[in-house]
C-alpha cells in the first residue's frame, strides 16, 4: 500500500516543480551555510590540537627568563647539573613556518605530545645534515633554505616544522641561546632550587584558559551564529515551502484517507517522503558546504594567525563526525519545517471542511500566539540587556532580539497596511491596499527571512565599520613613532641607543614583562615619559593630569580589556611588583582601548619599571625624528648593526601590515553576510513565485470587473516592492540594535573591550537599494505572466465546468 | 444484511450549542439493493452516509457493516474497510491532482492489492475515458471528473457504494449520463448502492426511497 500512496505524494511534486526546487535549494542551502562552517570550525580545532601536541607553551610548564630575553645554554647545563630533567627548545618563525627545535637525546617522548618523532628518527636527526619533519606543503617551502634532509608527516601540526635544534639555529640565525626549556612532568624527588641556581630564570606552569583554541573560542562562536543565523533563514525558506505543499495537498490527504490509507500510514509515508527530500538536500548542501569551507578556510587561517597567532591548516579534510553531523542538521532543518505540516495532518479530521482553507491566512488564535511570543522575546531581549552577563547572555540576548522583531514583523505590517486601507480615496487603491493585506500571510516567512538576513547585515557591517574606524584610529595614536626598530641582544640594545640619542629627537624603548595580576596573564609596560603619550593615546577613561601621576611613580593605567575583565575601578590601587607587595602599589590612574590584543596590559614608568625589574632590558624602540629622514636612517641601521629587513620597520608598513590583517579578519564575516543575504533573495523570489500561481482566482473578479492585466501586473510589482521597503525599514531598526549588542555586549564579553558605534548610512541605503532590487527582480518574472495570461485562463476561474 | 443500523445517534458541539443531526435512525440495505436517501438540506443526510462508510462515528446506537460493528474498530480497521468494502462517491469528485486519469482510476484497486487490469480497461471504455488517461484531473470537465471517480471506486468492486450528490455538480444531461452508468455497473457486481440526492427524478430511479426529515427517517 505505501507505493501508490508514496506515488500520489510525490505526484505533487511533479505536478510543482518550483516548489520542490524551493524545498530542496532551501534546505541544500542550510545545510551548506551551517556545515560548511562547521568544517572550518572543526579543521581549526583539529590543527590546535596538532600544535599543541608540539610541544606547546600553554599547556606545559616551561622555563624562561623573568627579562623575556633567551635562555643560556649555561644556565640549560647548570639546570641539568642541579637535577633539573628539561629540554632546549628553539622556536621561531622562518618565512611565517613555526620552526620547532628539539633536543631528541632531552625530549620527553612518552605521552610528552612528540608522537611524529619516533626513535627511527633519531639517527636522520642527529647526523649531519640533519632531518626536518612536517607537512608536505610546509617542506616545499623550506626547500632549498636548509641542508637537512627532508620527510614528509601528513599527520603533523600544520606549517609546522620539527628539526633538531642545531639545524633550527643555523635556519633562524639564532646565534646564542634558547628559546625555552620544557619541563619535563616527572622530575626527581631531590633537586637545587631554581631561585639558587638561576635567579634570573622563571618557571611557568602550565596556563589554564590561554591556550589557542580557548583565546579563538569566541571568534569559533561567532561563526557559529553566523552559520546558525543562515541556517535559520535557510530553513525559512523550507517551512514556507513545506507549509504550502501540505496545504496544498490537505484535500489529497482526506481523499486518500476516505479511500482507505491510515491515518498513521499516511504519517508514516510522508515522513518517509520528508527523509528522501533531507537526504537529496543534504548531499547537496553538504558538497556545497564542502566547497564553501575549502573556498573560505584559506582567510579563516590567515584571520587566526593575525589575530591570534595560530596555525590551522589551509587545506580540508573530510571527517566522519561531520559528514553525519551535516546529514544530521539536514534532517533536523526539515523536521523542524515539517513539523507543523505533520501534527496538522495528524489531528486533521478526516471530514475536514472541503473547501480549501486559503493557505496561511492565520486563524486569531494564530496571530494572537505570534503576538505574544514577540512580545515575550522583545521583552526576554529587554532584560538580557539590561541585567545580563557573560557572553552567552549576550548571544541569547541577539537570539531573542532576532526572533521576536521577526515575529513581530508580519503583525507591524498588517496594522500598516490596515491603516493605509482605512484612509485609502480610491476603490483602486483600497482594492490594492486590502489585498496587499491579504498577501502577506503567505509573503511573510520569506519577509522574515529578508529581515533578518538584512538586519544581520546591517548589524555585522555596522561593526565592522565601527571597528574599522576606531581601529585606523587607534593605529594612529599607538603608533606615533615613525620608525620602530628591534635589537638582537640586550648588547646591541644598549649600542642601538647610544647610537640614536644623537640621531633622532627621541628613543622611546618598549620593555614589558609578563605577570599574573589578578589571575590572569598581564604584560606590564614601563613607558618613557614623553609628548608621543601624551599628544596622541586617548583615555576611556582618566582622572586629571594623568600622564604626570604616572611620571612621578604614583600612577599606572591599564587597558580595556584587563579593566573590564578583572573588574578594576579607577582609582583601585593594584599591586604590579614582581613580590605583589603593597608597597609596589599604584592607584589606577587611566583606561585605555587596546583593540585586537587578546592580553591585558598595564603601563607605568620607566623609572619605576627599571626599579620593579632591572633584570629587563627592552630591546625594542620607538624612535622619533623628521619623517623625511626615516628612510635614511632605516638604512644605515640595518647596515651598522647588520639588521634584518624585519628588525627595523617604519610605521606606514605596521599600519599597512595592521590593516591587512584586519581586512582578512572580516573577510569570512563579510562572505557569510553575503551568502545569508542571498538566502534571504532567494526566499522572496521564491515565495513570489509560488504565490503567483495562487493568484490567479484573487486577480481574475478584479479583471474582470475592469482592471487590465497590465494594471494588475504593475500593482503586483508595486505590492512587492512597497513589503521589501517596509521590511528594510524595519530591518535597520532591527540592524543598528543589533550593531549596539554587538559592541556594546557581544565583543565586551568575547574580547573584553567595547567599540564606538559609528553609523554608515550609505552603506544601509545602498543595502537597501539591492533589497528593493531583488524584491523588483523577484516580481517582475510573475507580473510578465500575468500579462501573458489569456482571457480564457483567467475565465476559466470562474467556471465549474468545462 | 449487509448494512443495519440501530439506534443511531449523532450530534455536534458549535459555540451556540449541542446540535442534534441524527436522533435514532433504523434502517437496513441488502446486498445488490439500491437506495436513495432525500431530505431537506441540513437533515442529516450526508452524515448518515459518512457514518456507514466509515467516515465518521456515531455517539450511540449500532453502525453494522458486512457483519462488522464499526464503533468497534480502530482507525486502521476503518480504513481497512474502505478499502475493500465501502467505495464512496463524493458531490466533489475529490480526485488526487497529482495523478493523472489512469492512475487516479487504479489507485483505489493498488491501494486494496486487488487490481484487475481487464476490470479498468472495461471501466475506462465503458466511461468513455480513454482519450483522457493520460491527463490530469483539473483538465477535465465535471462530468469526466466524476466518471473517473466512479470508476475508481468500481475496479474495486466494493459491496456497497456510497454516493453523495453524484451528479450535484454536473447538468442535466451529464448526471443522467453518469447515473446510467452506475446503475448499470452497480448491478453487474450486485454491489448495494446507497444515493445521497435532492432530485426526486434521480431518486425515483432507485429501488427504494427514504426520507430523512430533522435527524429521523421519516
Amino acid at each position: 500500500m505505501t507505493g501508490p500512496v508514496l506515488w500520489a505524494l510525490l505526484g505533487h511534486w511533479r505536478r510543482n516543480p518550483l516548489q520542490l526546487f524551493t524545498v530542496l535549494a532551501g534546505l541544500a542551502l542550510a545545510t551548506a551555510l551551517w556545515s560548511g562552517v562547521q568544517a572550518i570550525n572543526a579543521e581549526a580545532r583539529a590543527s590546535y590540537r596538532l600544535a599543541a601536541d608540539m610541544l606547546g607553551a600553554a599547556d606545559r610548564a616551561q622555563i624562561t627568563t623573568r627579562a623575556g630575553g633567551r635562555v643560556s645554554v649555561a644556565d640549560y647545563v647548570a639546570l641539568r647539573r642541579g637535577g633539573w630533567r628539561v629540554t632546549p627548545v628553539i622556536e621561531g618563525r622562518y618565512d611565517d613556518i613555526r620552526i620547532l627545535g628539539i633536543d631528541p637525546l632531552t625530549a620527553p617522548f612518552g605521552g610528552s605530545g612528540l608522537s611524529e618523532f619516533t626513535r627511527a628518527d633519531f639517527g636522520a636527526f642527529l647526523t649531519a645534515p640533519g632531518l626536518i619533519l612536517g607537512q608536505a606543503e610546509v617542506l616545499e617551502r623550506l626547500r632549498g633554505k636548509s641542508l637537512a634532509g627532508f620527510e614528509t608527516r601528513p599527520s603533523m601540526a600544520p606549517n609546522t616544522a620539527l628539526m633538531d635544534i642545531a639545524v633550527a639555529q643555523k635556519l633562524l640565525e639564532f646565534d646564542a641561546g634558547l628559546t625555552r626549556l620544557m619541563v619535563d612532568p616527572q622530575q626527581p624527588l631531590v633537586q637545587v632550587p631554581l631561585g639558587q641556581i638561576a635567579p634570573h630564570l622563571q618557571l611557568t606552569t602550565p596556563q589554564v584558559g590561554a591556550d589557542v583554541a580557548r583565546l579563538t573560542g569566541s571568534f569559533h562562536l561567532n561563526l557559529t551564529a553566523f552559520g546558525l543565523l543562515a541556517f535559520a533563514v535557510g530553513i525559512f525558506v523550507v517551512h514556507g515551502a513545506i507549509g504550502l505543499a501540505f496545504e496544498q495537498r490537505r484535500g489529497m490527504i482526506r481523499t486518500l484517507r476516505a479511500l482507505g490509507v491510515p491515518l498513521r500510514q499516511l504519517v508514516v509515508v510522508q515522513t518517509l517522503e520528508l527523509l528522501c527530500l533531507a537526504l537529496v538536500a543534504g548531499t547537496v548542501g553538504m558538497c556545497g558546504g564542502y566547497l564553501m569551507a575549502a573556498a573560505l578556510l584559506p582567510d579563516v587561517a590567515a584571520t587566526l594567525r593575525g589575530l591570534y597567532g595560530a596555525d590551522v591548516s589551509g587545506s580540508l579534510h573530510l571527517r566522519p563526525a561531520w559528514w553525519l553531523s551535516g546529514f544530521a542538521i539536514a534532517l533536523l532543518g526539515t523536521g523542524l519545517a515539517a513539523a507543523a505540516g505533520l501534527w496538522q495532518v495528524l489531528r486533521m479530521p478526516l471530514l475536514a471542511a472541503a473547501q480549501s482553507r486559503a493557505w496561511a491566512l492565520a486563524s486569531r488564535w494564530a496571530a494572537r500566539w505570534q503576538a505574544g511570543a514577540a512580545l515575550a522575546l522583545l521583552a526576554l531581549a529587554a532584560i538580557l540587556a539590561g541585567f545580563g552577563t557573560g557572553l552567552m547572555a549576550g548571544f541569547a540576548l541577539l537570539a531573542a532580539l532576532l526572533v521576536g522583531a521577526a515575529l513581530a514583523l508580519p503583525l507591524l505590517l498588517d496594522q500598516t497596511l490596515a491603516v493605509l486601507g482605512g484612509r485609502a480615496k480610491t476603490a483602486t487603491a483600497g482594492w490594492f491596499w486590502a489585498d496587499t493585506r491579504q498577501q502577506v500571510p503567505g509573503l511573510s516567512l520569506a519577509l522574515m527571512a529578508l529581515l533578518l538576513a538584512m538586519a544581520a547585515n546591517i548589524g555585522v557591517s555596522t561593526m565592522v565599520s565601527s571597528f574599522r574606524q576606531t581601529f585606523v584610529g587607534f593605529l594612529d595614536q599607538r603608533l606615533a613613532a615613525e620608525l620602530y626598530v628591534s635589537a638582537q641582544n640586550p648588547g646591541q640594545a644598549a649600542d642601538l641607543q647610544r647610537f640614536l640619542e644623537a640621531r633622532v629627537d627621541a628613543v622611546l624603548p618598549v620593555q614589558s614583562v609578563s605577570r599574573q595580576l589578578m589571575g590572569m596573564p598581564v604584560a606590564i609596560y614601563g613607558n618613557r615619559p614623553h609628548a608621543t603619550y601624551r599628544d596622541n593615546w586617548q583615555f576611556l577613561q582618566a582622572v586629571p593630569d594623568v600622564w604626570q601621576k604616572i611620571a612621578e611613580g604614583k600612577a599606572l593605567i591599564v587597558n580595556e580589556q584587563f579593566f573590564r575583565r578583572a573588574g578594576l575601578q579607577l582609582g583601585q590601587e593594584l599591586a604590579i611588583g614582581p613580590d605583589h607587595k603593597r608597597t609596589n602599589s599604584l592607584q589606577i590612574a587611566g583606561v585605555y582601548g587596546d583593540y585586537g590584543n587578546p592580553v591585558g596590559q598595564v603601563v607605568i614608568a620607566e623609572r619605576l619599571f627599571k626599579q620593579l625589574y632591572p633584570e629587563v632590558v627592552g630591546q625594542r624602540f620607538g624612535l622619533r625624528l623628521d619623517p623625511s629622514q626615516v628612510s635614511k636612517l632605516r638604512l644605515d641601521l640595518i647596515e651598522r648593526f647588520d639588521l634584518p629587513q624585519r628588525n627595523v620597520i617604519d610605521q606606514a608598513q605596521i599600519k599597512a601590515l595592521s590593516l591587512a590583517v584586519f581586512e582578512r579578519t572580516f573577510t569570512v564575516t563579510a562572505a557569510l553576510n553575503v551568502l545569508t543575504l542571498a538566502v534571504a533573495g532567494f526566499a522572496i523570489l521564491m515565495s513570489l513565485l509560488t504565490l503567483a500561481g495562487l493568484r490567479l482566482p484573487q486577480l481574475a473578479p478584479v479583471w474582470a470587473l475592469g482592471m487590465t492585466r497590465a494594471s494588475l501586473a504593475k500593482f503586483e510589482v508595486l505590492r512587492a516592492v512597497i513589503l521589501a521597503a517596509f521590511t528594510s525599514l524595519m530591518a535597520l531598526g532591527l540592524g543598528l540594535l543589533l550593531a549596539w549588542v554587538l559592541l556594546a555586549v557581544i565583543n565586551v564579553e568575547a574580547f573584553g573591550w567595547r567599540l564606538p558605534m559609528d553609523v554608515f548610512p550609505a552603506q544601509y541605503a545602498r543595502l537597501g537599494a539591492l533589497a528593493l532590487l531583488a524584491a523588483l527582480l523577484a516580481a517582475l518574472w510573475p507580473a510578465w505572466r500575468l500579462v501573458r495570461r489569456s482571457p480564457a485562463d483567467l475565465l476559466q476561474v470562474f467556471s465549474n465546468e468545462r | 444484511m449487509l448494512v443495519s443500523l440501530r439506534d443511531v445517534h449523532k450530534s455536534y458541539s458549535e459555540a451556540a450549542g449541542r446540535t442534534d443531526i441524527l436522533c435514532g435512525v433504523d434502517m437496513n440495505l441488502a446486498a445488490g439493493e439500491t437506495l436513495a436517501l432525500t431530505g431537506e438540506s441540513g437533515s442529516g443526510k450526508s452524515t448518515l452516509l459518512h457514518l456507514i462508510g466509515g467516515l465518521d462515528s456515531a455517539d450511540s446506537g449500532q453502525v453494522i457493516i458486512d457483519g462488522q460493528a464499526l464503533m468497534a474498530l480502530d482507525d486502521a480497521a476503518l480504513a481497512g474497510l474502505r478499502r475493500t468494502t465501502v467505495g464512496v462517491i463524493f458531490q466533489q469528485f475529490n480526485l488526487i491532482p497529482s495523478l493523472n486519469v489512469a492512475d487516479n482510476i487504479a489507485f483505489q484497486a493498488r491501494l486494496s492489492g486487488r487490481q484487475d487490469t481487464a476490470r479498468i480497461a472495461d471501466l475506462v471504455g465503458r466511461m468513455g475515458l480513454e482519450p483522457h488517461l493520460h491527463k490530469y484531473p483539473e483538465a477535465l470537465s465535471g462530468g469526466q471528473q466524476q466518471r473517473v471517480a466512479i470508476a475508481r471506486v468500481l475496479a474495486t468492486a466494493p459491496k456497497l457504494v456510497l454516493a453523495d450528490e453524484p451528479t450535484g455538480n454536473l447538468d442535466e444531461a451529464s448526471a443522467a449520463v453518469v447515473l446510467d452508468l452506475l446503475l448499470e455497473l452497480v448491478g453487474e457486481t450486485d454491489a448495494a448502492l446507497l444515493m445521497v440526492t435532492h432530485s426526486t427524478q434521480l431518486a425515483a430511479r432507485m429501488g427504494r426511497r427514504l426520507h430523512l426529515q430533522a435527524g429521523r427517517l421519516a
